[in-house]
């Protein structure tokens, strides 16, 4: 009977219950095919959406600073450069009791407790497992009290962390400036990506006009890092490249003589190179220290320098106005001159004082006496004041302002730094927009004299001067000379430089005039003349703070010193083959010929001198 | 009739076949599921951190799991119909205390602890509710009766609410799958389905107010918008997704999952595994394993329409149908088609529990499989 024996029973419930086992399996299929299609849905379809997703989920992106590009003089120099400083640091993840190494390092460095509490402050803002800084520019000694306990301190560490130095403090403080720590306000207005990581931007001068080469190209790596954000490996780097460094026109020594001589007197030493246009000495006498800005300047030393009367963040050379007194006259004659308003040879008669019709009102000459007759080469030796107010009548204060307007005063100079002022030159159009009034003759009188609206900068100054030496070819002063980088960024661009149409002979009038205030018997300039082998051309100039009442004397050691004139000078030299052109100002100095003159001709001798030593 | 023809429908078995037929091991089954645990073994290494110590203690529950397996493969169908009744009882009661525990214990209590392991009640009751349902009307001739509907439907409720209660819904689910299972390979009616199907569907709002806990709701509201609350609710599904879709076509390769390596995705290792294999080996991955999973269902599915009895194919249809629901509910919710209820990726998950029983269910699918005897035709 084997052949009827089967494994199977009842074969009506076996059928049935095959036919649902096919249904279950066909379900299970359908279903499934349901998961598949989900899956390609998410893998084909989605995955570049979710590759993306999943890259940003796990990549960081590190960036890494570029060094700052390093400031140097003409000579070499370094006026601003990168230091290194020792912080302190801990890792909490690392150290197993924390409050414990905190009162440990508290005795062992002498911290103060207000750093403790500043570290516990930014523990609670950092992950646990970043370096938090609790002691900041340590000094040597204190590196070394830690290394020798370093082993018993774990997660507890040195770090060496890039700062900024300039080691000529305050003698360049407002050519260089300095960097600070990036603000909200800076925040504002940077290419974040590029100053990701950084910790300074350029505050002021070099610093900042040129924020944009010296910083460099910030590298980053690409880190991958886990849900909590803790770095685990480095997926790709990109190198920072760093800041061009820059090579400045300024001569640090020069920048030092022309310092120190003004001594007491608050001002400023503009001297510039007048073939280049680089600026030699940009001196805003009293400087300051801007190494404490690096760090974050303590609120007190920050108060102490704003509320001091000096003024010492105050840039003179760059914002200081004043009026120019009468070194204006030698701009004055020239445009008499070339607008043959009064001949070369032709005399203007000096009473001592001058009148305009029909009024009263005295224009009183610095001499009172008078000059007597004096053509235009006295009138500027001898700084006659009448020669020029009668000049000024005889051009009126629209010749003056078109003709003053190409040497560059009432506008910026265009120098590579930032804040410069403008100045004013005034004019009819001025006053009416800006008084709502007519121009008065009279007004046009004390221009002649540089009195009145007109206002300068020192560098202005420097820089009329230069033009004027340069046969009225402009010069536009600048300080960086050069940009060095490792990537080929090329030197700053030549300046286009404009000229003033003057006849030649009109010029040589101006400069022989001009050598003689300096090296004839009746210059007011003619003290610092004596012992050289060349010519200084320069005039001087005396610029009022207060008015004297009509029939009042002027008395400078009657009255107090901040009311006293300032002092004004300025030069080129050699007179035959110009090469550098001053402009001083010592406020309250008095004058001219005494106080600044004696400062200008320090600066110009020490550099014809160098000059001179330079060529073998 | 000669001894040549008497070979040709009792041949003399091999040594081999001997010892197969001794062990009472399915082979093909066998080697799916020692294949789809080695693949275990590979993604765990990946999603635990590449732990050593975490296989070691995977490896020595799943080889618990397999000598279980391999135990219950030798007793006799018989006995499991025998001792149904008595082991459905014992897991309500056990279910019941646990419960009570719970409810002193002030939480959500699933475990029993024996000292030695804990147990998980709600684990045995997966197997004993269809044992209990297929003894039920295993006496009674198929397709199923109203009245035994009705019963059978009380029998499954008991376990499934019991359990829901507890709270572990996936578990729920699989409970009452188990037994629906039962009630479908006994021939319910196919009008009858749809109704019940469709009635479901008009509870769901009741269901939804009166029988979910704030947490399970907003799971679903979770499925349905992922990005309403993406670091809260929505955080395990955006990240799967992620670990899943950046896997693409091809995957990044073994030990390439970042989402899990870095810890983006939670429980990669426990319920979320499968974006780890998704993310490590695409969806030529996703579909081999599935592909696997499929032959462990066609062959249980196949093993149960050889059995011999009503009790035995019942089970046997119904562990089968039951693993798949595992396989369809945990995919369903990593992929983000399904709520995220707690049920592991069965035979890959990290965790003794599911494991133990799971090859619990294959064990009992040898049996009936390798313990027939010829009947009359």
């Amino acid at each position: 009977m084997p052949r009827n024996l089967t494994y199977k029973d009842n074969p009506e419930e076996s059928y049935q219950f095959l036919a649902r086992i096919i249904s279950a399996f066909i379900i299970i299929l359908l279903l499934t095919a349901g998961l598949v299609i989900r899956l390609v849905y998410l893998q084909v379809a989605g995955h570049q959406h979710y590759a993306t997703l999943a890259k940003e989920n796990s990549i960081k992106i590190e960036p890494t600073v570029p060094s700052r590009g390093i400031i140097y003089d003409k000579r070499g120099n370094i006026l601003a450069e990168n230091t290194q400083t020792y912080t302190l640091e801990l890792i909490p993840e690392q150290i197993s009791d924390l409050d414990d190494t905190l009162i440990k390092l508290k005795t062992l460095l002498d911290i103060p407790g207000e750093k403790i509490e500043q570290f516990q402050k930014l523990r609670k803002r950092q992950k646990h497992f970043t370096s938090i800084p609790l002691l900041t520019n340590m000094t040597d000694e204190e590196v070394a009290k830690f290394a020798v306990v370093r082993p018993f301190y774990h997660g507890t560490d040195v770090q060496v962390r890039q700062s900024r130095n300039y080691p000529y403090g305050e003698l360049a403080a407002h050519v260089v400036g300095y960097v600070g720590r990036i603000n909200e306000e800076d925040m504002k207005e940077l290419p974040l990506a590029e100053y990701r990581g950084s910790t300074f931007i350029g505050k002021l001068g070099i610093e900042s006009a040129y924020e944009s080469v010296l910083h460099g190209t910030t590298g980053y790596s690409e880190i991958e890092v886990n849900v909590q954000g803790r770095p685990l490996k480095t997926l790709k780097e990109v190198d920072p490249v760093a800041g061009a460094n820059l090579h400045l026109s300024l001569d640090i020594e020069l920048q030092k003589t022309a310092y120190d001589a003004l001594e007491k007197y608050n001002g400023a030493v503009v001297a510039i190179e007048i073939e280049t246009g680089g600026v030699l000495t940009f001196v805003s006498r009293p400087g300051f220290d801007p190494n404490p800005f690096v760090v974050g300047i303590s609120n007190s030393a920050y108060q102490a320098l704003n509320a001091s009367p000096d003024q010492p963040l105050y840039n003179r050379a760059l914002r200081g106005l004043y009026p120019p007194g009468s070194t204006i006259k030698p701009f004055m004659a020239l445009a008499g001159l070339e607008y043959d308003a009064v001949g070369a040879r032709q005399q203007l008669f000096c009473p001592g004082y001058y009148q305009l019709p029909n009024d009263s009102h005295h224009y009183r000459d610095w001499r009172k006496g008078g000059h007597g007759s004096v053509n235009v080469s006295e009138g500027i030796t001898q700084s006659c004041d009448v020669y020029f107010y009668r000049l000024a009548g005889i051009l009126g204060i629209d010749r003056i302002h078109s003709f003053l307007q190409q040497f560059g005063f009432g506008e910026k100079t265009g120098i590579d730094l930032m804040g410069e002022k403008a100045g004013l030159l005034p004019s009819r159009e001025w006053k009416m927009a800006k008084k709502g009034q007519a121009w008065f003759p009279g007004e046009t009188v004390i221009t002649g004299i540089g009195q009145g609206y007109h206002q300068v900068t020192p560098l202005q100054l420097a820089k009329a001067t230069a033009t004027l030496a340069n046969n009225g070819k402009v010069v536009t002063p600048h300080l960086v000379d050069k940009l060095v980088a490792e990537s080929t960024r090329s030197p700053s661009a030549s300046i286009p430089k404009s000229t003033i149409a003057l006849k030649s002979a009109n010029i040589k009038t101006i400069i022989a005039a001009m050598v003689n205030v300096v090296h004839s018997n009746r210059g007011t300039a003619r003290s610092i003349g004596l012992d050289i082998n060349y010519q200084i051309a320069g005039k001087t100039g005396t610029a009022q703070v207060i008015n004297i009442k009509q029939n009042a004397s002027y008395n400078e050691h009657q009255i107090d010193f901040k009311q006293r004139d300032h002092a004004l000078f300025i030069s080129f030299a050699p007179a035959d083959n110009p090469k550098i052109a001053v402009a001083v100002i010592a406020e309250n100095g008095g004058h001219g010929g005494s106080v600044a003159a004696p400062i200008a001709a320090k600066v110009i001798k020490q550099y014809l001198r160098d000059k001179q030593n330079a060529q073998p | 009739m000669n001894s040549e023809s008497r070979r040709e429908q009792f041949h003399t078995p091999t040594l081999t076949e001997r010892i197969l037929g001794k062990l009472h091991i399915d082979i093909p089954l066998f080697i799916i599921l020692l294949l789809i645990s080695l693949l275990s073994f590979i993604i765990l290494y990946s999603a635990g951190s590449q732990e050593i110590g975490l296989l070691v203690r995977q490896a020595f529950r799943v080889g618990l799991a397999y000598l279980l397996m391999t135990v219950l493969a030798h007793i006799n169908p018989y006995q499991f119909k025998r001792y149904s009744a008595l082991l459905f009882g014992m897991g309500i009661a056990l279910l019941v205390a646990v419960l009570i525990m719970g409810h002193i214990g002030k939480g959500a209590q699933r475990w029993l602890d024996l000292g030695v392991f804990r147990f998980q009640p709600s684990e045995m009751i997966k197997i004993t509710t269809p044992m209990m349902i297929a003894w039920y009307l295993a006496d009674h001739a198929l397709p199923i009766k109203p009245q035994q509907l009705l019963i059978s439907g009380i029998l499954i409720l008991i376990p499934t609410l019991l359990i829901a209660k507890q709270p572990d819904l996936g578990t729920a689910i699989l409970v009452a799958s188990s037994g629906a299972a039962v009630l479908f390979f006994a021939g319910l009616s196919w009008r009858f389905i749809l109704a019940i199907i469709a009635s479901l569907s008009a509870l769901a709002p009741i269901v939804w107010h009166y029988f979910l806990h704030d947490y399970q709701r907003a799971r679903i509201i979770t499925l349905l918008d992922p990005e309403a609350d993406p670091l809260g609710r929505g955080y395990h599904i955006i990240q799967s997704k992620i670990a899943i879709g950046s896997g693409g076509i091809y995957g990044k390769g073994w030990l390439g999952s970042k989402q899990s390596e870095l810890e983006f995705l939670p429980e990669s290792s426990t319920d979320f595994i499968f974006a780890v294999f998704a993310e490590e080996f695409g969806l030529f991955g996703c579909l081999g394993l599935i592909a696997l999973y499929l032959l462990v269902i066609g062959r249980c599915l196949y093993i149960a329409s050889q059995a011999q009895d009503t009790y035995s194919r019942l089970l046997a249809g119904s562990l089968a149908f039951t693993f798949f629901v595992y396989v369809f509910v945990n995919i369903g919710m990593v992929i983000g088609v399904l709520p995220v209820v707690g049920v592991p990726l069965p035979m890959i998950s990290y965790g003794g529990t599911s494991v133990v029983t799971l090859l619990a269910g294959f064990g009992i699918l040898m049996s009936i499989h390798t313990h027939k005897k010829l009947i009359p035709h």
